[in-house]
């Protein structure tokens, strides 16, 4: 996942193709990266009267793990809401690389054929509490009408790499927080889409189970294929976790700068990391350029 | 409603449970023996319970005929009302229009008193069977579509979009996400209409019928057979009993996997 972004000092609001003000920010989608998993050009998104979202435009390219941070109402959900498929959008494209040929639903609207080919996790686990682990993580298979062998393997075999192997027959309720959350992500996950949604994650949980999940969301989705979208309010989640930080600000919510990680590969991504001189010097900009969107701005 | 019904379920284990219960009926059943031995009350007027059980005992036959007749129809009406209820519970949801035609008149036939459609029905379907399965179904129709649309309608806006970005089809969504949202709800309003369904029975056999324990009671009041009036009564409770004991079956086989409290229910992953 920190395979192919530049590992280099960061460019607020300067190169990147995506990031507002750059000269084809507004064109198609195939000129802000090409490759892309996920291109989102000039999205925007009205509710009766107020502006939610304007102008966004963003790139994820294949194994690349983009933070979007941001304070609260600033419309980052709703942003995922759109790239999902659940809310349409006003204005602008939205492009989702699609890895299954063969869609069923040609003819349907392009949001509408988002709907299930990407995978999206939100803060709450959305369990269903009559089904046991195993039952719910298989739900989104199940859908699509995969086969009960396949998809008993695809489950275990998934599950093993969570953790999850020893509680696939217990009750959600029977789970703790944490516990939940990865078969949340189980469930989103095996579908197996190319892009991956991830809306506060571990925003509903402690610190400490916070931290650890952190790491072994590190471990799993390390070299993975994916184009992951993550939202946050927690800007050392987004340092730790991305090879790019997008910074958005509230009314309407637009992306105002651009941040590469540039921590070293290798032994900085760990939970220690966050105490090192450069994790801290990138964590004091991207609060200097959340505080100065206003006193809004200000998070953490 | 649910909750309360599973809570206590749960607090009061087994047996036990049913004691204090047990306990005051009896007191009070002493105490009615007692005051009809002690005054020399008219067998005709009010039997002793000994009396009564005496009649349960020698009209055992006679009882259990007519029960049989009765619960027929019951069985027959609530098997009927459970398909109207989920058709109608099922529209209501699933489309505006129908909402909007059906809902109100539904309410507004709760308004009007059942008993006094059953001369009206046995003047159109005769006094068979089918005129007391009818009465059965106006009286539990309504609890079963009430509480199921309630159930329906208690699935998070959230919950449904999860269902979307999976990729769900809208039938897809009612089948394994809406429905088992609302089988509680469904089984609160199952345990209402049960303990109805007797009373709708009784009042169809009492306008017109030839057969059941309703009949039974209207024949025997006239002829002061007072202890036979009460007989059936209880046959009745036991029968209604026995319906409220099958749905709750029924509802701990269907739930066997819910959690036992609302929270869990809902709970959203606090460690």
């Amino acid at each position: 996942m920190m395979g192919s972004a530049p590992q280099q000092a960061s460019a607020v609001g300067g190169g990147p193709p995506d990031s507002p003000g750059s000269p084809d920010s507004s064109g198609a989608t195939s000129g802000a990266l090409p490759g892309a998993y996920l291109a989102v050009s000039g999205v925007g998104f009205h509710y009766e009267d107020s502006a939610i979202l304007e102008d966004i435009n963003l790139s994820v390219g294949r194994g690349e793990f983009v933070a979007l941070v941001g304070p609260s109402g600033c419309g980052k959900s709703t942003l995922l809401n759109l790239i999902s498929g659940v809310l349409a959008p006003g204005a602008g494209q939205i492009k989702v690389v699609n890895t299954a040929k063969n869609l069923k639903n040609q003819d349907r609207s392009e949001r509408a054929s988002r709907l299930g080919h990407v995978s999206y996790m939100q803060q709450k686990d959305l369990l269903l509490p009559w089904r046991t682990v195993s039952e719910n993580g298989r739900l989104g298979l199940e859908l699509r009408g995969v086969g009960a062998a396949e998809t008993d393997t695809r489950v275990k075999r998934l599950a093993e790499s969570f953790g999850l192997s020893d509680v696939l027959g217990s009750m959600p309720w029977q789970l703790s927080g944490g516990m939940r959350q990865r078969v949340a992500l189980l469930r989103a996950l095996l579908p197996d889409n190319p892009v991956l949604l991830l809306d506060e994650p571990f925003g509903a949980l402690d610190a400490i189970t916070r931290s650890g999940l952190q790491q072994w969301l590190l471990n799993v989705l390390d070299r993975s294929e994916k184009a992951i979208l993550l939202v946050t309010h927690d800007v050392e989640e987004a340092i730790l976790l991305a090879d790019r930080v997008l910074i958005m600000a509230p009314a309407p919510g637009r992306i105002v700068a651009e941040v590469v990680i540039t921590l070293d590969s290798g032994t900085a991504r760990n939970l220690e990391a966050s105490t090192t001189p450069e994790f801290v010097e990138m964590k004091k900009r991207i609060l200097g350029i959340l505080r100065r969107q206003g006193p809004e701005g200000q998070t953490q | 409603m649910t909750s309360f019904w599973r809570a206590s379920a749960a607090g009061r284990a087994g047996v036990a449970g049913w004691l204090p219960a047990v306990a005051t009926a009896l007191v009070l059943l002493i105490a009615w023996e007692v005051i009809v031995r002690a005054f020399e009350v008219q067998r005709w007027l009010l039997p002793a319970p000994t009396v009564i059980l005496g009649e349960l005992i020698d009209s055992f036959g006679l009882l259990a005929r007519h029960a049989g007749t009765t619960l027929v129809e019951i069985v027959f009406g609530f098997a009927v009302s459970v398909f109207i209820g989920i058709s109608l519970a099922s529209g209501i949801v699933w489309s505006r229009a129908v909402e909007r035609s059906v809902y109100p008149i539904i309410i507004a036939s709760q308004t009007v008193p059942i008993f006094t459609l059953a001369p009206l029905l046995i003047i159109w379907v005769g006094t068979d069977i089918m005129s007391k399965v009818i009465v059965v179904v106006l009286f539990t129709f309504f609890p079963i579509v009430i509480s199921l649309v309630t159930g329906l309608r208690s699935v998070d806006r959230e919950m449904i979009d999860m269902f979307r970005t999976l990729g769900a089809s809208p039938s897809q969504t009612f089948r394994k996400l809406m429905v088992p949202t609302a089988l509680p709800n469904f089984f609160a309003g199952m345990k209402v209409a049960a303990v109805v369904s007797v009373i709708g029975a009784v009042i169809g056999e009492w306008v017109g019928a030839s057969a059941g324990l309703g009949w039974l009671m209207k024949l025997s009041g006239p002829q002061f057979q007072t202890a036979r009036v009460f007989a059936a009564i209880v046959v009745l409770s036991v029968l209604a009993m026995g319906l409220f004991a099958a749905v709750v079956i029924l509802e701990k086989w269907a739930l066997r996997n819910y959690p036992a409290t609302a929270s869990q229910l809902t709970g959203t992953g606090e460690s």
